[in-house]
């Protein structure tokens, strides 16, 4: 990706929940530039509209008013079939983990690989298993997620959004449910990885444990951006992956787990 | 089965895995599915043992053309034909033979002391060409006097006294203050109408009823020369006795006007045509509840799937396979109930209550459809919202 190239830029960005009488402005005017391979902290109190940036962002709301390109595309008015296209090129880490309650560990990070297609279905598996494992859940492959810790169904949540090396990461709250230990341990996990692979990173928490690993904390209340810090330190060139590093290459995951395994 | 499944959709397969996450819910779908099925089933049931019991009523009878009065609605009711309707007929191109069929009821008391209605044919013992080759050796036996067929399935009888009756042996019984022998059966079974049936010859009728005459038949068999049309001629026969108030049809015609008349006109067949379109009805409505109720307590996990980039083809599979797996497991105990059902209403009522290969396979499609089709409406939801609204 060329550095000079954001992977989001928002302008103008309003958002409005309701209709009628009881419509209320969420955003106001946001406009925010992303620098690759940077990990975003989004802060705010409850409802400063910091989750419904996130969303829009992400693709998994409307643009109503303003300007969001994501990967260099206009959400604005995109049709379905191109928000589909976009939203497999990002990985999502929900508040509540949001894992399927009937699929394993494993089938829930797979269903992040099968969205992009079939595939070869034993290198599917070998990637899954090696980020799980990455994660410190080799001994839980084939739990189901109500067999799982808090701390767990997050790890493996980020797997699942981790596991097609997705572009940009998006996090609602991700260290919501976790203790401060495992809590910093997941945002860890997601920056390591986030550097190693050249991933944009954006988070949306109040959790003041985890400030210290953002390259960028930006404030919203009420709708509006209130603080902008940090920005400096994204000027300087992402990290990036060495040729040894078993997860740095975009689409290759099954040799990066060959590599590591061996 | 999750790997036929799998293999069958080409993915993980996913509806299987969310139905037996949860066991209760699952069965209780299933249970739903069956009920409708039952439901479904013993409406048409119903329907269908009308509908074999007027079908029932021709079984006796072979013909290719019915001349019958104006006035008939079916095979039992209407005026009286006159007897030269057989002469003009046979003179017309393509008739090969003609007999006059003489129709009536007449009460029967039982040996329990009951009154059982039965359903009386009176034909020439002859005129074999005109009846069930079943029936043709015993129908030759009618030519001796006061002798009959009695129907071996007449409710209310003893089946096992009617299944010994022969010539050697006759069942001897008094209707319309005649002493009749019954010296063969016929297998006809007890209808809506009728608690049985009696086959007498022409002669033994009109010795039954003093008021009727031989010059006034109920119907008029034809039979056609070989080759011949029958529709054609039908029409024939009709153009010759045009003026007369009778109606020329063929038998298979008039077989249909009667079932259509009897279960759209009569009450009874109107409150079992309203009864299985309620029953199929309550059964779509059970069905989408099933399915709908489904997909509602999935929405979030769709929602999320949705946000990773799924599209709506791929939530439709998972529905079409939830609905696929329900409507199967559901229909087998569903069929299997119904079954059951069947013998107990056929058993209490004497009615014909079968279940037919075409019902449970219509029936079945019909499941397997009405589980989809709700199915794909429940995800219209998700269809329309984006991923942030569901979660």
């Amino acid at each position: 990706m060329n550095a000079a190239v954001s992977p989001v830029v928002v302008a103008g960005l309003d958002h409005w929940f309701g209709a009628g009488e009881a419509r209320k402005q969420a955003l106001f005017d946001v406009s925010l530039v992303l620098d690759p391979g940077t990990l975003t902290i989004l802060m705010g109190p409850s409802g400063s509209g910091k989750t419904t940036l996130l969303t829009l962002m992400g693709c998994l709301r409307e643009v109503q008013a303003g300007s969001v390109r994501l990967l260099g595309t206009e959400l604005a008015g995109a049709p379905e079939p191109v928000r589909v296209g976009l939203r497999r090129r990002l990985g999502f880490i929900f508040q509540a983990h949001n894992l399927h309650a009937s699929l394993t560990a494993r089938q829930n990070v797979a269903m992040g690989l099968a969205v992009h297609g079939r595939g070869d279905p034993a290198l599917q598996t070998r990637a899954v298993e090696h980020l799980l494992r990455l994660l410190g859940l080799g001994e839980r492959l084939d739990y189901l997620p109500d067999n799982l810790s808090g701390g767990q169904k997050q790890r493996v949540a980020v797997a699942r959004a981790l596991v097609s090396n997705p572009a940009l990461v998006f996090a609602d709250e991700p260290t919501a449910a976790l203790d401060k230990e495992s809590g910093h341990t997941v945002v860890a996990m997601l920056r390591a990885l986030g550097r190693e692979r050249g991933t944009t990173t954006v988070m949306v928490t109040h959790d003041n444990r985890i400030l210290d690993l953002a390259d960028r904390i930006v404030t919203l209340e009420d709708g509006r951006i209130v603080s902008d810090t940090g920005r400096s330190r994204s000027s300087r060139p992402p990290v990036r992956a060495g040729v040894n590093d078993p997860t740095s290459p975009r689409g290759d995951l099954p040799s990066a787990t060959a590599a590591t395994s061996g | 089965m999750a790997k036929l499944l799998g293999r069958l959709f080409g993915r993980l397969p996913i509806g299987w895995l969310q139905l037996v996450h949860n066991r209760t819910r699952m069965a209780a779908a299933i249970a739903g599915v069956a009920f409708a099925n039952v439901l479904v089933f013993v409406q048409l049931g119903m329907l269908g043992a009308l509908e074999g019991t007027i079908v029932a009523t021709y079984d006796p009878l072979r013909a290719d053309v019915v001349i019958a009065p104006g006035d008939a609605e079916t095979l039992t009711d209407g005026s009286l034909v006159a007897r030269s309707a057989v002469w003009r007929a046979l003179a017309v191109p393509g008739v090969a033979a003609a007999a006059p069929l003489h129709l009536a009821k007449v009460d029967f008391t039982r040996p329990d002391g009951a009154i059982a209605s039965l359903q009386v044919y009176g034909i020439a013992p002859e005129a074999e060409a005109f009846v069930a080759p079943a029936l043709r050796e015993d129908l030759a036996r009618l030519r001796l006097r006061d002798t009959a067929l009695l129907d071996s399935a007449t409710r209310g009888l003893d089946p096992d006294a009617l299944a010994a009756i022969g010539p050697e042996r006759p069942y001897v019984f008094e209707v319309n203050g005649l002493t009749l022998s019954a010296t063969g059966t016929i297998s006809l079974g007890a209808g809506f109408t009728a608690d049985g049936a009696l086959v007498v010859s022409d002669q033994t009728f009109l010795r039954l009823y003093g008021q009727r005459v031989s010059g006034a038949p109920s119907r008029v068999l034809l039979r056609v020369e070989p080759g011949a049309v029958p529709v054609a001629v039908a029409n024939a026969v009709a153009a010759r006795l045009a003026g007369e108030p009778v109606v020329v049809s063929t038998l298979e015609a008039a077989m249909e006007a009667d079932l259509a008349y009897q279960t759209t006109q009569r009450p009874v067949g109107l409150i079992f045509g309203f009864g299985a379109a309620i029953g199929v009805l309550v059964g779509i409505v059970i069905v989408y509840q099933v399915l709908s109720t489904d997909v509602a307590d999935h929405l979030r996990e769709y929602a999320t799937l949705k946000a990773m980039g799924y599209a709506h083809p791929f939530f439709l599979g998972i529905v079409f396979e939830e609905a696929l797996v329900l409507g199967i497991l559901g229909f087998l105990p569903g069929l299997a109930l119904a079954t059951g059902i069947y013998a107990v209403m056929a058993g209490a009522t004497g009615l014909p209550v079968e279940m037919t290969l075409v019902r449970a396979s219509a029936v079945f499609l019909g499941t397997i459809a009405a589980c989809a089709i709700s199915g794909a409406i429940a995800t219209r939801r998700l269809a329309g919202a984006d991923p942030a609204e569901l979660f």
